[in-house]
């Protein structure tokens, strides 16, 4: 038996704003029911604000209860501070829900995003999220988890383990195999919050200048080239390619698809290489 | 409320309560120990193995091994009896096992032993000509359970068996009949089974005790060793008050055998079309006659599980669902995807499962019930188009 609080049982026994809006401006669908859950959000706007939610739920208690309070939540608010609500905020708006049961709020953010989509275009709201640009890449065939969706639960809920990021999204939850590529995503994740966190200007620069001589010149070096670190402004490095890669015809490539991918992964993912 | 959950596990009947409680007070005493003092708890296990005996139609008492529960049971007959065959590394079960056997088998097969499945039809029954292609010179084990624990289909065991030791007699047999024992008579000494396990708790004896039937020439080696206990097959203490119940709930089940197949299976017919003539989303996940006589499994088409067993809850009622959301998995029962449920139903299916406890009145009440919840249920539902669909088929 789950521990459900007070206000999830209050939520399945009489949910509110349930059914469709026929003429709704905004529709938003996750889940599926041979996964075992899905919710559709209907919102009807005016201007930006949401005027009126309902939805339609097949799931659990918690799934019921987190749709059910996600339209009470979203209900007057504009469509901006719609955007901003997360899994998070729907699971404490519920007085909380059991671990295994997280994967009910994380479904109620991701229709409402699928909505919002619409509105805002793919792009924007995915930028917004801080999503990696190949997201769409489907992780878990067994429950069709993205990348985008791992990396969202991650961050919003600070998840650390394989079991944690299964309860939130249920990546992982059936046969299991996708359990190591969660595990490269979260270590991935992690790898990245570190470095945009603990580096101070001097100590990026420092870094900057530590990749290139150890892990770029060399290889530049074997075709005869090289590269020469100038400056570091915010996060534009700017580099003068040298030797043989100065007359280069690749040397465009070179520097995007090599200089500039090697110092985002090991560096930071926002930084962005021209020569000078 | 109203219980109809008995294959998850069942009341204690007072009589057994009753068995069992000087053990637990006054005569404590260690069955080995030699003072007078020991005389009677040594009594009770000899008593309660005679009834078991009985109760399984086995041919001595000391075929009798008692064990912690079903799942011991389990895993004594299955590791104890490859321990001893070390040669022949193939085994065939079915798809549709009890988590206590398939994971042990998950285990041998990582060890290189290699283990068939034997799949079900829709109606879940038992692919017995796919399990008799699929026996070889060096089947080490062949296991089978008595009957289903969600859909409560029998299988035909002893036929199995007969096959089996004509076809390689070497070749053992295990029977997990947790499910069967209480709710359909078991005469172990007329088939050809070799080991056999129960557990107590699913015939009104409390959790915590269980038993294996061993046929007098298959060898194996103990899950626990130790002392001398059950003739060094299962070391430990005897837990006296354990055993006293579980053989009281051996002979009570017993007595109450023919009331369990003919009043039992009455209230289970009765609950199944009450609810499919007044439930248009309903449908029985399995309708074969041959199953026990307590179970039934109906999936709720477009309306999940969990929810409903809440809205059951909220009405005192008790029963158990096939849904991934009640087990904390994410994936829905094996058994039920073996079977091809469609995943309209899948998600939906709830089992109800009776006893000699459950009256008229309980049934009544949830036939009673059951339309109200389902109208709530399927309005919240965002299959809306199809459920018309359904509505209209059924008129």
């Amino acid at each position: 038996m789950w521990e459900y609080s007070e206000k999830v049982l209050e939520h399945y026994r009489n949910p509110r704003n349930v059914g469709k809006i026929d003429d709704a401006d905004l529709i938003g669908e996750a889940g599926s029911l041979a996964c075992g859950d899905s919710l559709k959000l209907y919102l009807k706007l005016d201007g930006n604000i949401i005027k009126d939610a309902k939805f339609q739920t097949f799931g659990c208690g918690s799934a019921v209860a987190s749709s059910s309070i996600l339209t009470e939540m979203i209900i007057g608010k504009t469509l901006e501070e719609a955007k901003k609500i997360t899994n998070k905020d729907i699971a404490e708006e519920l007085g909380g829900l059991p671990q295994e049961k997280m994967h009910c709020s994380v479904m109620g953010q991701e229709a409402l995003e699928d909505a919002l989509k619409k509105y805002y275009g793919k792009e924007e709201i995915e930028e917004e999220a801080g999503l990696p640009k190949s997201g769409d890449k489907i992780v878990c065939t067994c429950f069709n988890v993205t990348e985008n969706q791992i990396w969202e639960a991650i961050k919003v809920n600070g998840l650390k383990t394989v079991e944690e990021v299964t309860n939130y999204t249920k990546a992982g939850g059936a046969c299991g195999r996708c359990k190591g590529l969660i595990k490269d995503i979260i270590d991935t994740y992690y790898k990245k919050e570190v470095k945009e966190e603990v580096l101070t200007p001097t100590q990026k620069i420092l870094k900057i200048s530590k990749v290139i001589d150890q892990q770029i010149s060399p290889q530049l070096q074997k075709d005869g080239g090289d590269v020469e670190l100038i400056d570091v402004e915010g996060n534009k490095v700017k580099v003068k390619l040298t030797g043989m890669c100065s007359g280069c015809k690749n040397a465009t490539m070179t520097l995007k698809s090599f200089v500039e991918s090697v110092l985002k992964d090991k560096v930071d993912a926002n930084l962005e290489v021209e020569q000078v | 409320m109203i219980y109809l959950d008995n294959n998850a596990t069942t009341k204690i009947d007072e009589r057994v309560l009753e068995e069992m409680l000087p053990y637990l007070k006054e005569d404590y005493a260690n069955p080995s120990s030699m003072y007078d003092f020991a005389k009677k708890p040594a009594a009770a296990i000899r008593e309660a193995r005679v009834k078991v005996r009985d109760f399984l139609g086995a041919a001595n008492e000391k075929d009798i091994y008692f064990t912690s529960c079903g799942s011991e049971s389990a895993n004594t007959a299955i590791k104890g009896v490859l321990n001893c065959n070390r040669e022949k590394r193939h085994i065939i079960t079915t798809k549709v096992e009890h988590p206590a056997v398939l994971n042990t088998y998950k285990e041998f097969e990582k060890n290189g032993y290699e283990v068939d499945y034997i799949g079900v039809n829709s109606q879940g029954e038992l692919d017995i000509e796919e399990l008799k292609s699929k026996l070889r010179k060096d089947t080490a084990l062949v296991s089978v359970m008595y009957a289903n624990n969600e859909t409560g289909v029998i299988y035909p065991v002893e036929e199995i068996a007969e096959y089996i030791k004509s076809k390689s007699p070497d070749t053992r047999f295990f029977v997990d009949a947790v499910q069967a024992a209480g709710k359909i008579p078991i005469n172990v000494k007329e088939t050809k089974i070799d080991l056999l396990g129960i557990s107590g708790h699913k015939f009104h004896a409390p959790k915590g005790i269980g038993a294996l039937y061993v046929k007098p020439d298959v060898r194996f080696t103990p899950l626990i060793n130790g002392g001398h206990q059950e003739r060094g097959m299962r070391a430990g203490t005897e837990n006296v008050p354990y055993i006293a119940a579980i053989g009281k709930a051996a002979e009570l089940a017993q007595e109450a055998l023919s009331y369990e197949l003919k009043e039992v299976t009455r209230l289970r017919d009765k609950l199944e079309e009450g609810i499919l003539k007044n439930v248009f989303n309903a449908r029985l996940n399995t309708g074969v006659k041959n199953r026990v006589p307590n179970t039934s499994n109906i999936g709720f088409e477009y309306v999940e599980g969990e929810l409903i067993l809440l809205h059951l809850s909220d009405l005192g009622i008790c029963a158990s669902s096939g849904s991934a959301c009640t087990s904390g998995s994410l994936e829905p029962s094996h058994v039920l995807r073996a079977m091809g449920v469609p995943f309209t139903a899948l998600h939906g299916s709830i089992r109800f499962s009776l006893s000699r406890f459950t009256k008229e009145s309980d049934i009544d009440f949830v036939i009673e019930k059951m339309p109200d919840i389902m109208k709530k249920l399927t309005s919240i539902s965002p299959f809306q188009e199809e459920l018309e669909v359904l509505r209209k088929r059924r008129g």
